[in-house]
């Protein structure tokens, strides 16, 4: 790893001033720490943001769950208000990589880093997220813009991610079994109203099926999703999973999902 | 006093190893050390056009950079394959050179052409990334099934051939074939795999310019045996020149048997810049360059009657041994395999044909198992398809098949000593509830999914072995192994044995054995191991040899330390040494209450006189001193067998098998110290099952390795796993005083078939590769699905 300038900014406006076109926000360094030592990335300055107060913690409203950026998968998988609200949301959490990375990896985290096979960015679509950036506030629809890229701007910083709470929702997780990220994940929610079914894996960038959301909109049970045919043109193929077989498994968790709702 | 052979001692080295307190070679840090990092081959395939090191040279902190040239020119060896293998023809195995920086060409990526040495590891990373290497790619061969169709990889190597190898008769076989009611027959393939020890390789050489020694601090699991390598091939020092420890080892699993390229390097580097070098394996070099395991392709075939008498088998097999043969990798695919591939079975006629190729791939050599995983696989997948298509209890036609009296002379080359397979096969029945599988069948069933019960019946030949038996076959060194016991005049025992422990536990089981023989305190002995300048010559660890034949050499001294305590007993109480008994650390006379304790003898043994008389408790002939050396050459290989038995259920819509139950009854024989058995057998058991559901060295057609981290190479975890079920049956080796077999390597041996035969099982015979990943079996799922349909 080449030698970098450590800064542990005391609050969102000093890290934001401290950012530059050559660092990156450090928060619980998952995806930043192993770039740097394998050479992928290499930045002049990381700025620490993990002491900053305001960015951790987790606030349950009537309508809404508001966690910190700075907030570990191991908060909001053992939060008792993150239980009781949406309940899939922590076992999302409790699943995320290993008790190491749980105990480090920070929500905002992978928000920012939007991996295509990451777990949170398919919480985010189906529980029509609010992302509070130091700026402004994002929808999360409009967040996730590509492969590990998002509507960020530099020097830009997460500070916290609001979720609706729906009346149903479940998580379900086909994992890589070497790297436990998903080879293909279905967040499935029935809000008032309408369905989403955020999919996360199967693609370049996480994305709500509009066809499955719509069947289940209908008629909020697996038999109206069972057996559908997705078009798989646009699915990832890797070592570990063709676009054919990941289009199968985006329906057979999606209906896990609504059975387990 | 009780015995402690047999009972759950705790582990002397835990405190240690639990309290960060292990000295492994990383924590070993040499006065005024440079830092090594090694310039790797990014192309399977290449000639070296020019290494230009000039920028690198000028490079921050460098102290010296050498190349392929330098360690030409100072005549420095290279690496060597252990075994001579002679194909059918009568000819020689054909090995090409494998110099420890290559020099004209690469043959794997990893394959290192240059070590910068600078003050501080970050600076030698810098300047290793400023050495311009100009190759010319050529076209790699990487495919086991096709590497003789390739371009050839070593000049003068046809057909990339390393040996074309048989044993038994073909003639035979033909004759046992053509009376066959039925031939089964399979395709298999024995997927490669990564070892994976939790300890990356490292090393630390320092050379003592007033003594003109090396000492080289490696990861090894036969220190002495790297010495001998890296003396009479690598020509790095002379053998009293040089001094290799093998401190804290974290695994080997057979990838710490091989001297590698970094060994003799930095021994070589450390003298001509007279400063120690330290390297320590990054875990991406470690997926690269340690050695891989298996990588067979076979096609076998079972000849039998109608009612399930074995007749006849073949074997045909493809095996990888990668870029270079290392030094097990020659026998690893042939005397460790072809023997043990008719498995536990009387047939009367068998063959078992290799041919070894050559690819541009890391080296494969001998890993947990070694050559009988591979063998246990294509028997045990064979019979298991003999079962189906006879329509024979699995069960039932594996007992009708067992050797039914012992010694039992196995087909080609082994002769059993001792084993009941039958009754292994019966307890393991029992452990598993067999007989309730159906149930459990139609109970998954109701639930949509489908399960499959998999059993695999295996022996193994380990605790290798009599050294005129295997160099008779090929092998450079013969392998007994050695021990010295010895008593300090105040009675501690400190066993120096050639042995190396790296998770075996040693210290604690073979500390047992020397507690029993000697009747002193387990407190009060230590067991050293891993210097060539403490003990004597040792041939290390691997091939489950180390209590069958190092635990044996310990025996052995510690009864020559009883025969001498009698004899200085007889002296110091005037009796005659036939009338001295030995029990429970005293020496008795016996029909008398006269006797000593064995720290009596001992100390009398190192200060033999008392005041005021000239009296001496030594008889005539006997020296000072009270230490003994055994080297003990085993008469015959040992031979642990068992029954596994697995099932799994599969979720047809995901492909997602679930190992649910998991038996193990295994014969090991005399069992020292039961907690570190079952340790050994779970750890068994994770790779084998690794190897069956997770694990996949995957190499692309340009020879880039795929899985070259934990990302993507699918290393098994706990929560992969149901509690085992674990039980013994237990016959005695006959041919060990202690009647010890082995037991370090069955798990890794029986699993990948069990589970297998249990997913295939599953899925109604059809047939899937390892790993049996989800897609694998949900596109197996599919076609069950479609062919269910056909026939509704």
């Amino acid at each position: 790893m080449k030698d970098f300038n450590y800064h542990s900014a005391k609050d969102s406006k000093e890290a934001s001033k401290l950012a530059s076109s050559s660092s990156a926000f450090l928060a619980g360094g998952m995806t930043t720490i192993p770039s740097m030592k394998l050479g992928l990335a290499t930045y002049k300055d990381l700025i620490d943001i993990k002491n900053i107060k305001k960015l951790s913690g987790i606030k349950v409203s009537g309508k809404s769950v508001t966690i910190g950026a700075a907030t570990k998968h191991v908060e909001v998988s053992n939060s008792k208000d993150v239980k009781k609200a949406i309940p899939s949301l922590s076992s999302l959490a409790e699943g995320i990589g290993d008790p190491q990375v749980r105990n480090r990896g920070t929500i905002g985290g992978s928000i920012a880093n939007n991996d295509p096979s990451a777990d949170y960015p398919s919480a985010c679509i189906a529980l029509n997220a609010t992302i509070h950036t130091n700026e402004r506030k994002i929808e999360a629809a409009k967040f996730f813009k590509g492969m590990f890229e998002t509507a960020l701007k530099k020097g830009e910083l997460i500070e916290a991610i609001e979720f609706q709470i729906p009346e149903k929702s479940s998580y379900q997780k086909h994992p890589n079994p070497a790297s436990r990220y998903a080879i293909v994940g279905v967040y499935v929610a029935k809000h008032k109203g309408d369905v989403n079914v955020a999919v996360t894996g199967a693609k370049s960038c996480v994305y709500n099926d509009k066809e499955m959301s719509k069947a289940l909109s209908g008629n909020f049970s697996s038999s109206s999703i069972d057996g559908m045919d997705l078009d798989s043109s646009e699915m990832n193929t890797d070592m570990h999973a063709s676009a054919e077989f990941r289009a199968s498994l985006v329906v057979t968790q999606a209906k896990k999902a609504v059975d387990a709702c | 006093m009780a015995s402690l052979v047999g009972s759950r001692v705790e582990r002397k080295e835990d405190k240690r190893f639990l309290t960060g307190k292990g000295r492994y070679t990383a924590d070993i840090n040499l006065a005024n050390q440079t830092y090594a990092i090694f310039v790797r081959s990014p192309h399977a395939r290449a000639s070296i056009k020019k290494i230009n090191i000039d920028k690198a040279l000028k490079s921050s902190g460098v102290v010296s950079i050498l190349t392929g040239k330098e360690i030409a020119d100072d005549k420095i060896g290279g690496l060597i394959a252990g075994w001579a293998i002679r194909s059918e023809d009568g000819t020689e195995m054909k090995c090409p050179g494998n110099p420890p920086l290559a020099k004209d060409n690469v043959n794997f990526v990893g394959d290192p052409v240059a070590v910068v040495i600078a003050e501080s590891l970050a600076e030698a990373k810098d300047a290793a990334e400023k050495v311009e290497v100009d190759y010319k790619v050529l076209k790699a061969v990487t495919s086991t099934a096709d590497a003789m169709n390739g371009d050839t990889i070593h000049e003068g190597i046809d057909k990339n051939l390393c040996f074309d190898w048989l044993l038994g008769d073909r003639q035979k076989v033909k004759e046992a074939f053509d009376k066959a009611d039925k031939v089964i027959s399979i395709d298999i393939i024995n997927n490669r795999l990564i070892p994976n020890a939790m300890e990356p390789r490292a090393c630390v050489a320092d050379y003592n310019a007033a003594s003109e020694e090396i000492t080289l601090y490696t990861t090894s699991q036969n220190p002495h045996l790297s010495r001998l390598i890296m003396s009479a091939f690598g020509n790095v020092a002379p053998e009293h020149k040089l001094r290799v420890v093998a401190p804290d080892v974290g695994g080997g699993f057979g990838s710490k048997i091989n001297v590698y390229n970094e060994d003799i390097v930095c021994s070589w580097a450390a003298k001509k810049i007279n400063r120690a070098i330290k390297w320590v394996a990054e875990r991406s070099e470690s997926f690269l360059t340690d050695i891989h395991g298996r990588d067979h392709v076979t096609h076998a075939e079972l000849a039998v009657t109608k009612d399930g008498k074995f007749l006849g088998f073949k074997n045909e097999t493809i095996a990888n041994l990668g870029a270079y043969a290392r030094v097990f990798g020659t026998v690893t695919p042939t005397y460790l395999f072809g023997p043990c591939a008719t498995g536990v079975y009387e047939i009367p006629a068998a063959y078992t044909n290799v041919k070894a190729v050559y690819t541009n791939t890391a080296p494969v050599d001998a890993y947990r198992g070694a050559g009988r995983p591979e063998a246990t696989y294509t028997i045990e997948r064979l019979v298991e398809k003999a079962s189906m298509e006879l329509g024979i209890d699995k069960t039932e036609l594996r007992i009708k098949n067992f050797p039914t009296a012992f010694p039992f002379k196995q087909t080609l080359v082994h002769t059993v000593d001792s084993g009941d397979y039958v009754a292994g096969m019966e307890k393991a029945k029992q452990m598993a509830d067999y007989k309730g599988f159906e149930a459990r069948r139609k109970e998954s069933e109701a639930k949509g999914k489908l399960r499959g019960i998999g059993v695999t019946s295996y022996f193994e030949a380990c605790g290798i072995a009599p050294s005129a038996a295997v160099m008779s076959l090929g092998c450079g060194v013969g392998l007994w192994e050695s021990a010295e016991v010895r008593f300090n005049p105040t009675g501690q025992v400190t066993v120096y044995t050639g042995s190396h422990s790296h998770g075996q536990s040693h210290q604690t089981t073979f500390a047992q054995i020397a507690a029993d023989e000697l009747g002193v305190p387990i407190e009060n002995i230590d067991i050293v191991h891993g210097d060539t300048d403490k003990g004597t010559f040792g041939m290390g660890t691997y091939g489950s040899r180390s209590l069958a034949v190092g635990g044996i050499a310990i025996v052995n001294a510690c009864k020559k330390i009883v025969e001498k305590g009698k004899r200085v007993t007889a002296k110091m109480l005037e009796a005659n040494p036939e009338d001295v008994e030995f029990k429970d650390g005293e020496f008795i006379v016996s029909k008398s209450n006269k006797k000593k304790t064995i720290g009596e003898v001992a100390f009398a043994c190192y200060l033999p006189g008392v005041r005021d008389e000239m009296k001496s408790p030594l008889p005539e002939g006997d020296e000072p001193g009270l230490k003994e050396t055994s080297f003990y050459d085993p008469s015959n290989f040992s031979f642990p067998a068992g029954t596994h038995i697995a099932e799994v259920e599969i979720d047809p819509e995901t492909g997602h098998v679930k190992l649910e139950k998991y038996t193990a009854c295994d014969d090991f024989g005399r069992i020292i110290n039961p907690m570190v058995v079952e340790g050994q057998v779970h750890g068994g058991l994770a790779q084998g099952i690794g190897q069956a559901l997770y694990e996949n060295a995957e190499y692309d057609e340009t020879g880039q390795l795929m899985t070259g981290s934990y990302m993507d190479y699918t290393m098994p975890r706990a929560d992969n796993f149901p509690e085992f079920n674990i039980g013994y049956t237990c016959t005695h080796a006959t041919t060990n005083p202690l009647g010890v077999k082995g037991c370090g390597e069955a798990g890794a041996i029986a699993a990948p078939p069990t589970v297998m035969n249990a997913v295939i099982d599953a899925l109604g015979g059809q047939e899937v590769t390892m790993p049996a990943t989800a897609e694998k079996v949900w596109k197996a799922c599919k076609n069950l699905k479609k062919s269910n349909a056909k026939a509704a």
